[in-house]
């Protein structure tokens, strides 16, 4: 079985070292994560992680069953890049004298259909969501000017199939 | 419900006595201190077991546990206490034992400060543990117990931890108890669906040579007698994994032995002959499958699990019956027709006969000056006549015991089974015997499992619990020796014990004892040690270098099971 990229989704009781207990999931399966998002869901006290692997399918839904198992999971999903929907963000900093020394910088700004977040007199701040392919152009199209730094988010996405987070806990009550 | 004020540490044992608690296992330190100050004026409700070394305090809660079916209880103090009890936590984990360790921890302001025994035990725990949680505020005692209680024993069981500072058992709270009874991102029992309990009995139904693999999902699950029912009427062919080993008694017409690497020969052999393979309560361990790749692949395999991450992890299954084992085979049970598959239990009997001319034989009744381990097992049935509850530790000695140790009744075979833990077998027998006082307990246990945990000797001289031990000493660590032997050319690198005197070990602790050489005192020796109303420490000389047959060897197919 060949590795692929896929998006792991985790609904959660927000308690502290639950991270711990899953990260170690993957620990223990020496799986590199690519990226990783926790943050409040859509559901009061839900915390969704967003997690991004490359393994094979078989280790994948190994992987979920283990933590969907974890007392505080309340569920756990995979899927692969073609079934969700997925972005991350970045954030380029660069000298605010490059943006009227280099006619060019206002071009791809424009072209990239990122946004300046922020300008001050030393730098400025632009905001690129997109996948990490545009995101990557972009940060070649920069390079050659000169980025004072770069960040770049974990992945977030939604899937096209339903996640009924919200009804699970309902069925609870 | 109203409450009283009390203190976080007699909630502690006020939670205890609610969940039924009445024997724990443990040893005391600074940061548990307010605890025991509790245990001391709840002593004649809550009886407190010294342990000599907090593993031991943990086994012996999953020698109670696996005894009785009740949750085993270990607490420590904070640091090297918490730290020590990590072994038989992982032990109770990957075996599936319901148990609630209980750790002192230093004071919520101290928390990562690397202050004296500090350890971060949750961290520590973490992947061994079914669940844990730190309680920092006296007001969350309650609630934490009764969920952690709920969390061991539900569903597939396992070991919980909970870490409390030092200043949550001194403050008081407002104290009213509760059982936790569901939370709600925890399913511990999957719904049954009955279609799929019709299509496994379809699969069933339509089989020439159906072969059944259980595990110790019945034992758990309390399902022996369904399962019996479901055998007797469907009249297939059953082996155990190790684990499974007493649900069904020993001379049922239909026990066809012991599955895995060193199981019988006819189970092993036939995994790879029968056309429907039926797992009910057991996980595929390596153990037990050999090389995945070659299990069982003529087989439509139909898996009865509890733990939905347990079904294709290592088999793929062509029906998974979801759901708790005793409630699917009753459902089960009416829509199997009644068959007796003579034919095909004729190839179990040949190929078992086969294994006795060839291993069996020779083992029960050896050539060899030095007794051999399968005859004493033997003797031990001969005078226990199969009611005794056997504990093993874990090597050649554990594998000779569950291969040759008869049991007439569940939750009677107490081992390490998939962590493989030495040092096992003598405080988990004294948490058997404490737990079911009415039964014979017998400890079988190697000369390098026993040096694991030996100090434990001194907590059977303190309680006077009457456990029997039998130690099978080769003056080798005998697995790891045959190994060497098949798979290392002879090279017998650290695994020649110069044994110190057990016997007068044991006089030091006042333990009757006494030590077998001959084969012609082996039978008056067990009579005496079975007859003893106090403990008994009885030292049985074995030969050498015998090794353990039949054998798969690790990555092999289990159709190349090898008898010598």
């Amino acid at each position: 079985m060949e590795d692929k990229t896929f998006t792991i989704s985790v609904y959660s009781e927000n308690n502290v070292g639950l991270l711990n207990r899953i990260s170690g999931i993957f620990l223990k399966r020496h799986i590199n994560i690519l990226s990783l998002n926790v943050s409040e869901s859509e559901i009061e006290n839900v915390s969704r992680f967003i997690i991004v692997v490359n393994t094979t399918e078989k280790w994948v839904q190994n992987i979920v069953g283990q933590i969907e198992k974890q007392i505080e999971v309340i569920k756990a999903f995979y899927h692969t890049d073609e079934e969700t929907i997925y972005l991350e963000n970045a954030l380029f900093k660069i000298a605010s004298s490059l943006l009227f020394d280099e006619k060019q910088i206002q071009n791809i700004i424009k072209d990239s259909q990122s946004t300046i977040v922020t300008v001050s007199r030393d730098f400025f701040v632009i905001s690129k969501s997109g996948r990490r392919s545009e995101i990557e152009e972009l940060y070649q199209k920069f390079k050659p000017y000169g980025i004072m730094q770069f960040v770049r988010s974990g992945r977030i996405s939604v899937s096209k199939e339903k996640m009924e987070i919200s009804s699970l806990l309902e069925t609870f009550k | 419900m109203g409450t009283i004020r009390i203190s976080g540490a007699e909630a502690v044992i006020r939670c205890l006595l609610a969940e039924g608690v009445d024997l724990i296992y443990g040893y005391p330190g600074g940061a548990i201190m307010p605890v025991y100050d509790e245990l001391y004026k709840f002593q004649d409700q809550l009886h407190h077991v010294l342990v000599r070394h907090e593993q031991g305090a943990t086994h012996a809660a999953q020698g109670y546990a696996r005894a009785t079916g009740k949750v085993g209880v270990a607490i420590a103090t904070s640091g090297p206490g918490a730290t020590n009890l990590v072994t038989g936590i992982a032990d109770a984990q990957i075996d599936s034992t319901p148990m609630v360790c209980i750790t002192g921890q230093v004071g919520r302001h101290l928390l990562g400060s690397d202050a004296f025994q500090e350890t971060d035990i949750i961290g520590i725990s973490t992947p061994v543990t079914k669940w844990n949680f730190q309680v920092t505020e006296a007001s969350q005692i309650p609630e934490i117990i009764a969920k952690a209680f709920y969390i061991a024993r539900s569903g597939r069981p396992g070991p919980v931890l909970i870490d409390i500072t030092k200043n949550a058992q001194f403050d008081e709270l407002d104290f009213s108890y509760e059982k936790c009874t569901g939370i709600r991102s925890y399913v511990p029992v999957p719904k049954l669906k009955l279609d799929k309990v019709a299509e496994a009995a379809a699969l069933i139904n339509s089989a020439k040579k159906p072969f059944i693999v259980f595990g110790q999902g019945i034992i758990l699950g309390q399902a022996e007698a369904e399962f019996k029912a479901v055998l007797e009427k469907s009249g297939i062919p059953a082996a155990w994994t190790i684990l499974g080993l007493s649900a069904l008694p020993t001379d049922h017409p239909l026990n066809v032995g012991m599955l895995g690497m060193h199981g019988n020969y006819a189970p092993n052999l036939l995994t790879n002959e029968c056309d429907v393979l039926i797992a009910f309560g057991m996980r595929f361990d390596d153990r037990v499958t050999g090389k995945l790749a070659t299990y069982a692949k003529q087989a439509k395999v139909i898996h009865f699990e509890i733990d939905p991450a347990e079904v294709d992890k290592n088999v793929k299954t062509e029906v998974a019956v979801l759901g708790d084992v005793k409630e699917s085979l009753a459902a089960l049970l009416p829509l199997l027709d009644a068959k007796s598959h003579d034919l095909w239990h004729n190839e179990f009997k040949e190929l078992a006969k086969i294994e006795y001319d060839t291993v069996i034989k020779d083992e029960l009744n050896p050539e060899t000056p030095g007794l051999s381990m399968g005859e004493t097992i033997e003797m031990i049935n001969k005078h226990s006549k199969g009611d005794a509850i056997i504990v093993s530790d874990v090597g050649q000695h554990q594998m000779f015991a569950c291969r040759y140790a008869k049991f007439n009744s569940t939750k009677s075979n107490i081992t390490s089974g998939g962590l493989g833990t030495m040092g096992f077998a003598l405080p988990a027998a004294i948490g058997a015997k404490m737990g079911r006082p009415d039964r014979e307990v017998v400890a079988i246990i190697g000369d390098g499992g026993f040096q694991m945990t030996i100090q434990e000797l001194g907590t059977i001289f303190q309680t006077q619990v009457p456990v029997k031990i039998v130690i099978l000493n080769n003056e080798f660590l005998g697995m790891v020796r045959q190994w060497q032997e098949l798979f290392f050319d002879n090279r017998y690198a650290s695994t020649k014990m110069i044994n110190p005197n057990f016997t007068a070990i044991a006089e030091g602790y006042h333990i009757k004892s006494k030590k077998v050489t001959n084969r012609e005192d082996l039978d008056a020796a067990v009579a005496e040690m079975l007859a003893s109303k106090d403990s008994y420490f009885l030292e049985v000389m074995v030969e050498k270098e015998n090794n353990v047959f039949p054998m798969i060897p690790t990555g092999a197919c289990v159709s190349e099971i090898r008898l010598s």
